[in-house]
């Protein structure tokens, strides 16, 4: 990964341009029209989430499509798509940061932010599940009235422990990572407002050569702790479906398969994020094509081997030889909601093909649809890993269908909005990527050429 | 002396030269020497003798604490209110473990960054350097070398005068 002999970045600029750029993003307006014409879409799904979601606490969980064989479907197959997109924000920043990855300097402020929002998007599903959301404090352990206590034994209740510690170490690792920038847009700004908000963010941070030596220990080693917790988290997701008796979920392929889908879903949504930013703000000295290229290699790499999870999970089924593992199996290849199956092979593994060219994987658009198609496919495998396992119970008189009612697709798009609206808002209003980590590559690089 | 300095600011241009700066300032026998960068430098911490860090240990306590207070919170819950599930074990450690790596993981990362932040002394809003007048260079593309005015050796003039010596493109005297 560590490529010593090509820099990464174009050696022909200067720290404090790099500085300059990067904090004017913020403190100036260079593309005002565009992030407002953004900002109202994202804040008309956003709005779009809110009438949804107090017609559902209003009306009961009754609005959806849900009913008793599938009585999951929409809410659950969204949370893990979500979490899944989040975890590659933390892949990029700790995994590669312990590598020592040169290249992910570029690209790890803006996909911990989207980290930690699409993580946001992913926790409020569940507990708009709950049909009686507003009991969601029976999930902690406090002293009832009546002696009763959170069920530990059931990966239900391990689910609540493992996101909201996977939200809050995101916020604090992120956090971490932009106080030296915070200080940097500090020193930058020249409004008293955004000296004040700067100011106040950056804690007072001024660079000392001791503060480095106690903030990069922390930093790496939160680092270190971050790539398990991302491992554990999915396959905890993944043990809220392998663990039940459900012909199509019980099965020891779902922890490794889950993580590694959630990657590929989530490199494919950073590359979508990466392209359009640099795009966007004109960032192609920092956001190179090489960069484009990599991001294409891993989304490649990670969709193989999300691949392999699709191979190996027909192959469990055939190997148990169980009946209703085999109806299952049977179900989603030909049955009602085959589309699913389908349209998850097609879309995940069919375009994904074409980033074995060199020239797709550094072009902006290509990499942009293509990653745009593992996104939906992603969705489709949710989708179709939930309902197809669900809709034919063992019991022929319980089987049913599920049909996304109004209200499932407008919760589903608002969450969109409710992911879009604070990460624009993020993009304005702080550094979007790493000052200091840029400048550091930057000064390494030229020592380098200079021999 | 009207008002104690806080110490003088040197400003340099590279890394490079900051590095070698502060070499011969501690070979000249400084001893209360700090130095402000955009962004961390190999080897100042050890040029200027700076402990190392001890927030590695503080991150191993708070995960075993909050692995500690995970386990036994989950086996007090079972132990005040038991409950038989189709005959399992009322303390298994397999069904047990997942909220113990989460809470190991979550308060060993929280620990960390709070002892950071308390070792370090921040959040704090003001500081004496942050009058000097070029100090907010540092956190963009200058390297500053910093000689506290409670150093023995300190002298306003000679100091000054030493620091220009050694390469320093402006020196500014810092008013506590």
């Amino acid at each position: 990964m560590s490529d010593r002999s090509a820099d990464i970045l174009p050696v022909r600029q200067s720290m404090g341009g790099i500085s300059d750029q990067l904090t004017g993003i913020p403190l100036r307006v260079p593309v005002g029209q565009r992030w407002l014409i953004a900002m109202l879409f994202a804040s008309l799904l956003l709005l779009m989430l809110m009438v949804s979601v107090v017609v559902l606490f209003a009306e009961g969980v009754g609005i959806w499509g849900i009913n008793i064989p599938v009585n999951w479907a929409f809410a659950i197959h969204n949370y893990v798509w979500w979490l899944g997109i989040g975890h590659a924000g933390t892949l990029i920043s700790a995994l590669l940061l312990l590598t020592q990855s040169d290249w992910r300097n570029s690209l790890n402020r803006f996909a911990e932010t989207m980290t930690l929002f699409a993580v946001v998007c992913a926790g409020i599903y569940p507990v708009l599940h709950l049909g009686r959301p507003w009991y969601i404090y029976w999930m902690f352990p406090y002293p009832a009235t009546m002696d009763v206590w959170p069920q530990f034994r059931s990966p239900l209740e391990w689910d609540i422990w493992a996101v909201l510690t996977y939200l809050t170490v995101s916020v604090a690792f992120w956090y971490t990572g932009l106080i030296p920038d915070l200080a940097a847009a500090r020193d930058r700004a020249t409004k008293r407002g955004w000296q004040i908000f700067f100011g106040v963010t950056s804690l007072g941070w001024r660079g000392s050569a001791a503060h480095w030596l106690r903030w990069s220990q922390a930093y790496r080693l939160t680092a270190g702790l971050a790539v398990p917790l991302v491992v554990s988290v999915h396959s905890e997701v993944s043990l809220l479906f392998a663990a039940g008796q459900i012909p199509g979920w019980h099965s020891t392929i779902f922890p490794p398969y889950f993580v590694l889908g959630a990657a590929f879903s989530g490199f494919a949504v950073v590359s979508i994020i990466a392209v359009s930013l640099r795009s966007w703000f004109g960032l192609y000295n920092l956001v190179t094509d090489d960069h484009l290229d990599v991001l294409g290699k891993v989304v490649l790499a990670t969709g193989l081997m999300t691949a392999y999870g699709y191979v190996f999970e027909v192959f469990d089924a055939l190997y148990s030889g169980d009946s209703h593992e085999l109806q299952t199996l049977a179900d989603r290849l030909t049955g009602a909601y085959a589309w699913a199956y389908w349209g998850a092979i097609i879309f995940n593994f069919v375009p994904l093909q074409a980033l074995w060219w060199r020239g797709v994987r550094r072009t902006g658009w290509s990499l942009l649809l293509i990653s745009v198609a593992v996104a939906i496919g992603m969705w489709l495998e949710r989708y179709m890993i939930l309902v197809t396992s669900l809709y034919r119970d063992f019991l022929v008189s319980s089987w049913s269908k599920f049909t996304p009612s109004f209200w499932d697709w407008s919760t589903y798009f608002g969450t969109i909005g409710l992911f879009l609206v604070p990460f624009l808002l993020a993009i304005r209003f702080i550094p979007l990527i790493s000052i200091f980590e840029t400048e550091e590559l930057l000064h390494k690089e030229k020592e380098e050429t200079h021999g | 002396m009207a008002e104690r300095a806080y110490g003088l600011l040197a400003e340099f241009d590279s890394p490079e030269a900051l590095t070698a700066a502060a070499r011969k300032a501690r070979d000249a026998g400084y001893q209360r020497l700090d130095a402000f960068t955009p962004f961390p430098v190999e080897g100042l911490a050890r040029i200027m003798r700076m402990p190392r860090p001890t927030i590695s240990r503080v991150g191993l306590i708070g995960g075993f604490g909050g692995g500690g207070f995970a386990l036994l919170m989950q086996c007090y819950t079972n132990y005040s209110f038991p409950l038989n599930v189709g005959g399992r074990p009322l303390y298994p450690l397999s069904a047990f473990a997942v909220v113990m790596f989460e809470l190991t993981i979550l308060f060993s990362a929280l620990s960390m960054i709070v002892a950071m932040l308390w070792q370090n002394g921040l959040p704090r809003l003001n500081f004496p350097l942050f009058g000097a007048s070029r100090f907010h260079l540092a956190t963009k593309d200058r390297f500053f070398l910093c000689v506290g005015a409670e150093d023995e050796k300190f002298d306003e003039e000679q100091t000054s005068a030493f620091l220009q010596q050694i390469g320093a493109s402006s020196v500014e005297s810092v008013p506590r």
